[in-house]
């Protein structure tokens, strides 16, 4: 038996074939996942890897629903992991059942197995006379195998689906307008609630005039427990009607006031925070090391800062909860982790484990961890107010941009030092920032359960930690990607964050590289080399280097082809109309996806707006699985990050968060998207890389360098928000 | 009160101050109109009224009374309706949760004027939020319906 530290870690934990798929008794095959749909197409790629590697038609496959205890358990659908966790347990699932099919159908045949192979769910003995298909050998039986080595899979001449992909395969219903969100559930006595939140963070109930709503028609119910204050309804419009009403007939105490955060990058800076030094990517609980130079270089020294940041999921988070009479309760959930979520409900509810169940139901694209898992706790404590009815619960628009975990602020300082040749004799990269890892988790103090610490017997939050893995959190991509001699990279974690943070896409990777290769433009200007070349010149990687050539020559150079260019020298001005190209490249948590974009900008002078004109990417994400699933993938996290980039900051205050909704967050519109071009390197020797978050930090160094092409002016601290333009080119001091 | 939707004429027992979306959700039971924001800000939730695209989500079910709407189950039926068609040919999406309130806009776009230009799409969606980053895609495949058109 071959090591089972071999196998894919999706099928070490969960290692029965029948736990991945099924060959049904009517010529289709099942096909389940732990990982969910969030509009990432990732069951569309799914189903073409495991259709070639079984040999069925694409058509054939049916994705399960995820449910928990019923398919496998790959605990969260993040960090662009889908395709290398659930794509490879899958891919071998396929292959596992291929070898026991065929030595079925060698019996049954009489023929040479090393002869047979599965067309189409079709086996035929050599000559074509006689055939069996895998539904007569298998349909609708349990395999009954344990997956403990890894078994022969298919070359990738032999794929017809992988690297070729097909139409989205949850498109068509959801162009029709079929109810396919959990926001459309039918379901038999469905009814609705609303939660009414206190007015900011720390507040607490003191009194809950109950008379002033009982009358209300459609009233199902109220729930009070702690501060956590509910309504159910016949229908939403009550519910939502009824949750106007009680918002008014609720008191609450004065409250602890946040702190006073003028400038967010000080309050980083100054706060108490834990340094640990990276090693290779790793950081590690060691002394900082101290800032060396060689003598005579030349030094380089830049601060660059991100805001907190939405997930802005465009619905409002929902969830529905059913507890049976005979106590088993029921959710459904647009959830990343809904095994995790099963854990986290059971503590919250005091519930066993195995009396709840949690159903994957699509919800609108989330971007990591939103409202989805808080708000299906409110949907339970609901529903347990009204045991037998399904009960739905929908946040806000104003809860949703209120009460979701943020994408948490960082500010990150470079200092390098060059050499009389113009190359990096030094580097040095400290990045300050609040947890990233806000998911809830059964195990552990505390509870990331939004509604847990507002019950009458509060479960806290989790203190927050200093993950301490490679490439995660703060850190993320914080290791520069080009062949540096001993760079000093520290994370600084600082645990006190004003707003409750979690994991948003790409996570510490859109400020560290949006400051690594901001950095790399600032050197190149310095040492007086072209910024791509400067790159090259510090680039051992053959694959980055290939990104970063292919994206120069699709975009045609870095200069502008049209009237009111930039040259690239800056002219420290946005009085004229201008235009300008920059380029950035990357490597995902410097173990995915490579990519490198650049992005044209034209500023207007009248406005200082700067608008994203057109975008390129190459990319290289190993083998690819489906073109243009991939393409899409790093379009929209191209265009994310450039709405990020340029427009988004949470606002708070004393009491609370002031960016309530679309008008006071505004995000990128239709009017203000780019043409965008991708071109990928497929490389099908390679293993296939996970994609999701390769964009956002090129783009938005890309977007930066592209600015300072156009007017000379760098913008260090995001949004580039035509404010921030303003100030920057008043001068120092004021920017 | 009485409403005509998807060319069908519904005589309404419903109060009449309450948001047109949950009448055409909770008692037409068309769930194709989303809820995103309830502010008029996100344009999910927009249907043609006599033709047009209106919000739905703050408007009271009063203010539509004899007229004649339109959601996306009035689109199609066994063929998609070439601008449906459009998006599935582009994969022009990714979540899918705005796609309704955009079908609605580009319809009225599309009945007015079948050759608009990229600048004309980009207008017309312009109410629109999407924020998975589907802009492109959905602009490139309206942008060849037009070419075809």
């Amino acid at each position: 038996m071959a090591d089972r530290a071999e196998l894919p870690p999706s099928l070490v934990r969960n290692p029965e074939l029948d736990q991945w798929l099924t060959i049904d008794a009517e010529a289709t095959v099942t096909l389940r996942t732990g990982k969910v749909e969030l509009g990432q197409g990732i069951l569309t790629a799914l189903t073409l890897i495991l259709a070639d590697e079984l040999g069925v038609e694409p058509v054939r496959v049916r994705v399960a629903v995820t449910r928990t205890g019923v398919a496998p358990n790959e605990l969260v659908t993040a960090g662009s992991m889908s395709i290398e966790q659930s794509g490879a347990a899958l891919r071998q699932a396929g292959a596992w059942a291929r070898r026991l099919l065929l030595a079925q159908a060698a019996t049954v045949l009489d023929a040479d197995v090393a002869t047979l192979d599965i067309a189409d769910g079709i086996i035929s003995a050599p000559g074509g006379n006689q055939t069996v298909s895998i539904w007569e050998l298998q349909g609708g039986r349990d395999f009954g195998t344990t997956i403990d080595e890894l078994a022969p899979e298919r070359s990738p001449t032999e794929h017809r689906w992988v690297g070729r992909g097909m139409l989205r395969v949850d498109l068509e219903p959801k162009l029709r307008g079929a109810g396919v969100f959990l926001q459309d559930l039918e379901l038999t006595g469905l009814c609705h609630a609303r939660v009414i939140r206190p007015p900011g963070p720390n507040h607490r109930l003191a009194r809950f005039d109950r008379s002033r709503i009982e009358r209300e028609p459609g009233l199902l119910g109220v729930v009070v427990d702690g501060s956590f204050l509910a309504v159910l309804a016949e229908s939403e419009y009550d519910a939502i009607r009824i949750a106007g009403r009680a918002s008014a007939a609720a008191r609450w105490h004065d409250a602890e006031r946040l702190p006073e955060v003028a400038d967010l990058s000080a309050y980083l800076v100054a706060n108490e925070s834990a340094a640990f030094p990276l090693r290779e990517g790793v950081p590690v609980e060691a002394e900082v090391p101290p800032l060396t130079w060689p003598l005579g270089a030349r030094r380089v020294v830049a601060e660059y800062s991100r805001p907190y940041l939405m997930h802005a999921s465009l619905a409002p988070s929902a969830a529905v909860a059913l507890l049976n009479l005979d106590g088993h309760l029921t959710v459904w959930s647009h959830s990343q982790g809904i095994e995790l979520l099963r854990g986290c409900l059971a503590r919250a509810l005091r519930m066993d484990t195995d009396k709840i169940s949690v159903v994957h139901t699509a919800g609108a694209g989330c971007y990591g961890h939103n409202g989805a898992d808080d708000v299906a706790l409110d949907a339970a404590l609901c529903a347990r107010a009204l045991p037998g009815r399904p009960v739905m619960l929908q946040w806000t628009r104003q809860q949703e941009h209120q009460w979701e975990p943020y994408g948490p602020a960082a500010h990150v300082r470079m200092e390098a030092a060059l050499d009389e040749r113009g190359r990096i004799c030094g580097w040095s990269h400290d990045v300050w920032g609040f947890t990233h890892m806000g998911r809830p988790m059964p195990g552990g103090d505390g509870l990331n359960l939004l509604a847990a610490g507002h019950l009458a017997e509060p479960i806290p939050r989790a203190v927050p930690r200093p993950a301490l893995r490679a490439e995660v959190g703060i850190h993320r991509n914080a290791w520069p990607i080009y062949a540096l001699h001993a760079p000093r990279v520290v994370k600084r974690f600082v645990a006190d964050s004003p707003l409750r943070t979690s994991s948003l896409r790409a996570l510490g990777a859109h400020a560290n590289v949006f400051a690594i290769e901001s950095f790399m433009d600032e050197l190149a200007l310095a040492a007086g080399h072209d910024p791509v070349e400067f790159r090259m010149n510090h680039l051992d990687d053959r694959r980055a280097r290939a990104v970063l050539e292919r994206v120069v020559a699709l975009a045609g150079g870095l200069d502008c082809p049209s009237p009111g260019t930039g040259t690239g020298t800056g002219t420290c001005t946005y009085t004229k109309p201008s235009r300008g190209r920059g380029v950035a490249v990357a490597r995902y948590k410097n173990q995915a996806s490579y990519a490198a974009v650049v992005v044209q900008v034209a500023v207007d002078p009248d406005s200082a707006t700067i608008s994203a004109e057109q975008v390129w990417i190459a990319a290289d994400a190993g083998q690819v699985i489906d073109p243009d699933g991939l393409v899409n993938q790093l379009e929209g996290g191209a265009v994310q990050s450039l709405s990020w980039t340029l427009k988004e900051a949470v606002e708070f205050g004393r009491d609370g968060v002031t960016s309530t909704d679309w008008d006071s967050y505004p995000i990128l519109r239709f009017s203000e998207v780019p043409e965008v071009m991708t071109v990928l390197i497929d490389r099908p020797e390679e293993p296939s890389l996970g994609a999701g978050e390769a964009t956002q930090g090129p783009t938005a160094a890309a977007l930066g360098n592209a600015v300072f092409a156009a007017t000379g002016l760098r913008l260090r601290d995001l949004p580039m928000t035509p404010e921030r333009l303003r100030r920057t080119a008043a001068g120092p001091g004021d920017a | 009160m009485r409403v005509i939707v998807n060319g069908v004429s519904h005589e309404l027992d419903v109060d009449r101050n309450v948001p047109l979306l949950h009448v055409l959700r909770d008692a037409l039971g068309l769930k194709s109109v989303k809820l995103g924001c309830g502010l008029e800000q996100c344009g999910a939730c927009k249907v043609l009224v006599d033709g047009a695209p209106e919000f739905s989500c703050r408007r009271t079910v009063g203010e539509f009374e004899g007229m004649s709407l339109v959601t996306l189950e009035g689109f199609a039926n066994e063929t998609l309706h070439p601008i449906q068609q459009a998006l599935l040919d582009h994969n022009a999406a990714q979540c899918g949760y705005c796609l309704s309130g955009i079908l609605i806009a580009a319809r009225a776009l599309f009945d007015a004027n079948p050759r608009p230009s990229r600048r004309e799409i980009q207008i017309a969606l312009d109410d629109h939020l999407c924020r998975c980053g589907a802009q492109p895609r959905i602009l490139n495949a309206f942008c060849e319906l037009s070419a075809n058109g």
